[in-house]
């Protein structure tokens, strides 16, 4: 199993390796290489040339804004762990990264290359969704911004033109004392997962539901928003009893389906991960301090 | 013609080397083929069995997911720069203390993975250490004794630390 | 035999001698070999099941530069005496026919067979020409259900076999109809165990350098087997068997996978011979899923018969066993299976009838346990149905029929395939029941578990017994050599896979010689040093090997002895060795060392020789084994399911393991636990699974899942040692007993743990979404019976 022969370039700079995507009909972008690279290494895919992003300088920021975190699209998945603005202001995000693969593979694998990859079952697509993601395209020909919706369109398949590449994603970072929670099953822990649940809470002085999010993942050929839940958490205390009932609209949603995870099981996984996500959301979630 | 030898420079154990490569060649194949450091395995070729994990840069990586272009310019860590002369790293002491390989085949990799590990938080718990090996497939020692070795050798290192 | 103090290392857990190069990375696979001049192979292999070979066009391959030759079944017939394999088995007197071609010629039998060669300058281009070879098929249906296979109009797995029946037998013995006609009870499941495998770190690799200026044919190969091989490519390739020499470099891993000689290890030879070169081909991961040989695939149907109190009475089914396409192996899965089913019980009656059933999947062969952990599976299965319809405790129900110390030896009335009585030497079976339920907490598990309903936990606890008989003979090679510089070493046709076995032969010939364990150096598996040997499999190299190179130990030791009797003038009851001299007891000064003993032995050309011994400081040994010498194990283990995912986590895990006497604890510590991991990986994770038209859905290790880190749980080991009597060491094999209860224990706890549900469970691995779905169907929509535990 060795990678079929390709043409490697390295650009320095951003407006370089955008003139060589432009200029190349048969080229893929190489980020950290975890998903790409094995696919070369079966020959599942054969690019004519690979464009090494890995030394694109600029890529790799991650900047604090007043209510938005950009993430630059060569951010690796474990400087997201490690970053203390990541923590604070995007511990969805935290979390849900912690479960991706292995400390070795969040080592090289990235932000970018997760969102472009779109794997159904990926926790930083989900994650993108729950924030409201913009997602930063750059081309020879310019710079536009995409919203989730726009960007995945499909069972691994992005809103992204043959001669763009995405260069960052702007997270919205919810304001301080809402609670997160993102649960996912998997065979093993670092497997992709069968279902996964992201969830957002704000809590208002009486501890009613101020603002939600609740998205699946890896049940449909993209990551979905639970909104029919969000509706039902809206205004409402969430108990044990509401959560669940909220949590058992996400069973319908699922579309996807395998032999080794029939659609019946899917169901039942994304209602169990929906409830732990919202129940850890809300348990970290403080009530609003009414302002005296 | 497409993915011609190129020429390719890094320091690999804190030598500086010279190749040349297919960009096709992964890391790991370079490290084998090329410089005859044979330490660092091949166990899957799909970024999943960990045995091919070296240092680059002080981060740990799947090698076999990293082609020897990329690694132009960086300092890789093999398991063969680990000993210290004659003298076995306390990690590798401890693993032959606790019996932590058997074919041995998977423990340049674990190794590796340990180091960067240990490095970054030198007294970890026992579910980090796990956790940091959960992309490390053994099949012969069943994980208990490599867990065992490696936090023992945490206390080694941490004493060797101690002023 | 005069004085021999077994001393020293014998019993203690001495680090192994093999661990320091491997900690280095200065290990020796056979991939890291980098002869001048190698060519790499890669291998066309085929996409289907089963389909005939209409044609192959190799014109555009070998146009490729770099390409050395691309060859086919009709260009590596001249160059064999067979272009098929040899029949390794022939107790099963089962047809040449049941055997691989070294490269496919009319019809593909299974996705992966290999169907051309391709040898080229580098892995990467053979691997380039690979994919311009072009090869057409007609397709032809494909058998992946053995059951199936067997209806009469079924398709044929193979077209030109008869049907899809490789054999069937029964293994029976006693009055089983009275016996059923006279039950207080009877009880009846069918079973099911899916397709698992060994998994080894380091795929299957050989290199072949032929030379025609010596006519040497030398070939290194991750083999189990090497005088095996050796025998095969000699005989195949027309080679005087000492013109063929196989050298097992370090081996990653074993675990029966490489218990085989294969097809590709034929075609690289013949293609080494044919080109007069050096050819490597290391098979890459996702070979290995279509082409390594796999085990495991069995379905039961049977029924336990029992009187009031819970004693056997008989057991009767039938079993069919997929064998994959062919049966290199003869029978011997399901005849360990169907063997292995009574276990340590006694059971009065037996009657089971074995189809071993051709289909269109990758072959057969035991992996480790080889066929026992079905047999124990389906055994412990029904111990525990027993005790639930007669009411008693499941640790009761196996206390009143497990065989007791009293009756040791305890004859069964089986047979091995050999024809010798299967009969079990020693061991203590209760009391390693009594240990594990002990150390698990058995009696206070109840409390714990209703504690843990209350609070809306699901856990369970399950137990289960193995026996596994150990140190298959005839025979193994021991060679044991004192240098002229003093070293000692040890050569055998056993074969290190990574379980230790140097350090095990080092510490035997270490202390029978007097010497520290870090003199000697043990070559293993190397047919240029002894020329017989059976190599590594079924628990048997410290029993077998282990006693050769004791008796050859002790015999140089009887020449080192006479000989410094003379030099010292000393009684040779008197002497003594010590750190490598011959000593007179308490005689300071007095002393020889074994160097110099061994290099007047080695005798100068024209001057007189010591009397009364033999040329060379050395003896072989090849110590005979008729009977096996059985191990057995006793596992007990606590879980947690989590009901609304179906996910299990392994919470404790106890396993009391009498191996015999144990030469190192340490490694046998060691073989313990893996063998335990890979029983949670059988238990819970692992599965080859296909299509229907035999198509493996399970080809990189994210499909098929190997327990990792995270579900290896904390281990507690415990030991029985009960010496067998039939080798001088007191040993049994350790290497598999491990490995065999854990689904049966596993499973037990699983439907422990959901016993409020009344799910039941007969099959193996058990998946989450398979535990959901028998929660669904039993009681999950309604919730638990009897208000016991708490609703999801
Ligand atoms: S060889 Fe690189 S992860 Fe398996
Ligand atoms: S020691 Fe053999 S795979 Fe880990």
């Amino acid at each position: 199993m060795k990678a079929p022969p390709f043409d490697y370039h390295r650009p320095a700079s951003l407006d370089e390796a955008l003139g060589l995507l432009a200029g190349q009909p048969d080229a893929r972008i190489l980020a950290g290489g975890q998903s790409l690279v094995p696919m070369l290494n079966m020959r599942l895919a054969a690019p004519a040339t690979l464009i090494d992003i890995n030394r694109v300088d600029g890529l790799d920021r991650i900047e604090e804004g007043a209510d938005r975190v950009t993430l630059g699209a060569m951010v690796r998945q474990r400087a997201l762990e490690a970053s203390p603005v990541v923590r604070r202001r995007l511990p969805l995000l935290a979390e849900a990264v912690a479960q991706i693969g292995h400390p070795v593979t969040r080592n090289r694998g990235t932000v970018g290359g997760s969102l472009c990859h779109l794997d159904p079952a990926a926790e930083i697509p989900a994650a993108a969704l729950a924030l409201d993601a913009r997602l930063v395209a750059a081309s020879a020909r310019g710079t536009r911004r995409l919203a989730m919706e726009e960007f995945a369109l499909g069972m691994m398949t992005t809103g992204l033109e043959p001669d763009e590449m995405l260069v960052a994603v702007e997270l919205a970072a919810w304001p301080e004392g809402h609670g997160a929670g993102f649960a996912e099953f998997a065979r093993r822990p670092g497997d992709f997962a069968m279902a996964s649940a992201a969830a957002l809470v704000a809590l208002d002085g009486a501890g009613r539901v101020d603002a939600v999010r609740l998205v699946l993942g890896a049940v449909a050929a993209t990551p979905l928003r639970v909104t029919e839940a969000e509706a039902m958490l809206m205004g409402r205390t969430p108990d044990t009893t509401l959560i669940a009932e909220a949590a058992a609209l996400a069973g319908p949603c699922v579309t996807l389906e395998d032999p080794q995870a029939p659609l019946w099981y899917r169901a039942r996984l994304a209602t169990a991960m929906a409830k732990r996500a919202l129940t850890a959301a809300v348990g970290r979630a403080d009530r609003k301090r009414v302002a005296a | 013609m497409t993915g011609d030898p190129r020429a390719i420079s890094m320091t690999v154990n804190g030598r500086e080397v010279t190749l040349t490569v297919e960009p096709r060649v992964s890391l790991a194949d370079a490290l084998r083929q090329d410089l005859g450091l044979t330490g660092t395995h091949v166990g899957c070729e799909h970024g999943v069995c960990g045995s091919c994990t070296v240092l680059v840069d002080g981060t740990a990586v799947r090698s076999c997911l990293l082609f020897a272009v990329q690694a132009e310019g960086t300092a890789v860590e093999t398991v063969e720069g680990l000993a210290r002369g004659s003298a076995l790293h306390p990690l590798q002491e401890a693993f032959r203390r606790h019996h932590a390989l058997q074919c041995g085949f998977c423990t340049p990799g674990v190794l590796m993975t340990l180091v960067e590990l240990l490095r970054a938080d030198p007294c970890p718990t026992e579910a980090a250490v796990r956790d940091a090996l959960s992309g490390n497939l053994c099949r012969c020692t069943g994980y208990q004794p490599i867990v065992a070795a490696a936090l023992d050798a945490a206390t080694v290192l941490a004493a060797e630390a101690a002023p | 035999m005069t004085a021999t103090v077994m001393t020293a290392t014998l019993g203690t857990r001495v680090p192994r001698i093999e661990d320091p190069a491997l900690l280095r990375g200065a290990g020796r696979f056979v991939d890291d070999l980098r002869l001048p001049g190698t060519l790499h192979a890669a291998f066309v292999r085929s996409p289907y099941a089963h389909a005939r070979v209409l044609g192959i066009d190799t014109a555009d391959a070998r146009a490729l530069p770099g390409v050395a030759a691309v060859l086919t079944a009709a260009d590596l017939t001249p160059l064999l005496t067979d272009l098929r394999l040899p029949i390794a088995f022939p107790e099963g007197q089962l047809p040449p026919e049941v055997m691989p071609f070294a490269l496919v010629r009319d019809e593909a039998l299974h996705v992966g067979e290999p169907v051309v060669i391709v040898v080229a300058s580098s892995r990467r281009v053979a691997e380039d020409a690979a994919e311009r070879v072009v090869v057409e098929y007609e397709p032809l249906p494909a058998v992946t259900d053995p059951r199936a296979a067997l209806d009469a109009g079924a398709e044929r797995a193979c077209s030109t076999a008869d049907g899809n029946l490789f054999k069937r037998f029964r293994v029976a013995f006693g009055e089983v109809d009275a016996a059923f006609a006279g039950a207080h009870a009877v009880v009846a499941e069918r079973f099911r165990l899916h397709r698992g495998g060994g998994s080894p770190m380091e795929t299957r690799g050989v290199v072949a350098r032929h030379c025609s200026e010596s006519g040497e044919l030398t070939v290194w190969s991750s083999t189990q087997m090497p005088h095996e091989l050796r025998h095969t490519l000699a005989e195949r390739l027309s080679l005087p068997e000492d013109r063929v020499r196989v050298v097992t470099p370090d081996v990653g891993g074993g675990f029966g996978t490489k218990y085989l000689v294969y097809p590709e290890e034929v075609a690289v030879a013949a293609a080494a011979r044919a080109l007069d070169a050096t050819v490597k081909w290391i098979e890459d991961r996702q070979e290995h899923f279509v082409s390594a040989i796999q085990e495991r695939d069995q379905h039961w149907s049977v029924e336990m018969a029992l009187d009031g109190d819970g004693r056997l009475l008989a057991v009767r089914g039938t079993l069919v066993h997929d064998q994959g396409a062919y049966a290199p192996h003869s029978v011997n899965v399901p005849f360990n299976s169907a063997t292995s089913l009574p276990g340590p019980y006694a059971l009065p009656a037996y009657d089971m009838d074995v189809a071993v059933v051709r289909t269109n999947l990758v072959p057969v062969i035991p992996v480790r346990g080889a066929g026992y952990p079905q047999g124990c599976f389906v055994m412990e299965r029904l111990m525990d149905r027993a005790a639930e319809r007669l009411g008693l405790d499941r640790a009761e129900i196996r206390r009143r029929n497990l065989i007791r110390p009293d009756q040791m030896p305890y004859p069964t009335p089986m047979r091995t395939r050999a024809g010798a009585p299967i009969a079990y030497d020693s061991g203590d079976y209760p009391a390693c029941q009594a240990m594990g339920l002990e150390a698990i907490g058995y009696d206070g598990f109840g409390a714990r578990q209703a504690a843990a309903r209350a609070a809306g936990r699901h856990i369970g606890l399950g137990i289960a017994h193995a026996v596994k008989g150990t140190g298959r003979g005839p025979f193994e090679s021991g060679l044991v050599r004192v240098m002229p510089d003093g070293r000692v070493s040890v050569y055998t046709g056993a074969l290190a896979m990574g379980q230790g076995l140097k350090t095990a032969l080092a510490q035997i010939a270490a202390d029978t010689l007097g010497v520290p364990v870090e003199r000697v150096d043990v070559i293993a598996g190397d047919t240029g040093f002894v020329s017989l040997g059976h190599g590594g499999y079924a628990s048997r190299q410290t029993v077998t090997a282990g006693s050769s190179v004791l008796m050859a130990a002790r015999a140089v030791r009887e020449k080192a002895l006479a000989v410094a009797s003379g030099l010292l003038e000393a009684a040779a009851a008197d002497l003594v060795i010590r750190d490598g001299m011959v000593e007179v007891d308490g005689v300071p000064g007095m002393a020889v060392p074994l160097a110099r003993i061994a290099g007047m032995l080695r005798g100068l050309p024209g001057y007189a020789f010591p009397d009364g011994v033999s040329a060379g400081l050395e003896a072989v040994e090849h110590a005979r084994f008729d009977q096996l010498a059985y191990a057995n194990a006793f596992h007990a283990c606590e879980v947690e399911v989590d009901v609304e995912t179906g996910g299990v986590r392994i919470l404790r895990y106890v396993a009391v393991t009498d191996c015999g006497r144990r030469i190192n604890p340490l490694i046998v510590d060691g073989q313990v636990t893996g063998g335990i991991v890979h029983g949670i990986g059988n238990a819970l994770l692992e599965e080859f699974r296909h299509d229907e038209q035999g198509q493996p859905l399970t080809t990189t290790f994210a499909d098929y899942l190997l327990p990792t880190a995270h579900d290896a749980p904390p281990i507690e080991l415990l030991y029985r040692e009960s010496p067998s009597p039939l080798n001088p060491l007191g040993v049994k094999g350790a290497g598999e007993v491990g490995v065999i209860p854990v689904t049966a224990a596993v499973v037990s706890a699983v439907e422990d743990a959901l016993a409020p549900f009344g799910a039941r469970f007969a099959e193996a691995p058990l998946s989450p979404v398979r535990i959901l779905e028998t929660l669904l169907q039993t009681g999950l929509r309604t919730g638990p019976r009897n208000g016991e535990g708490g609703t999801p």
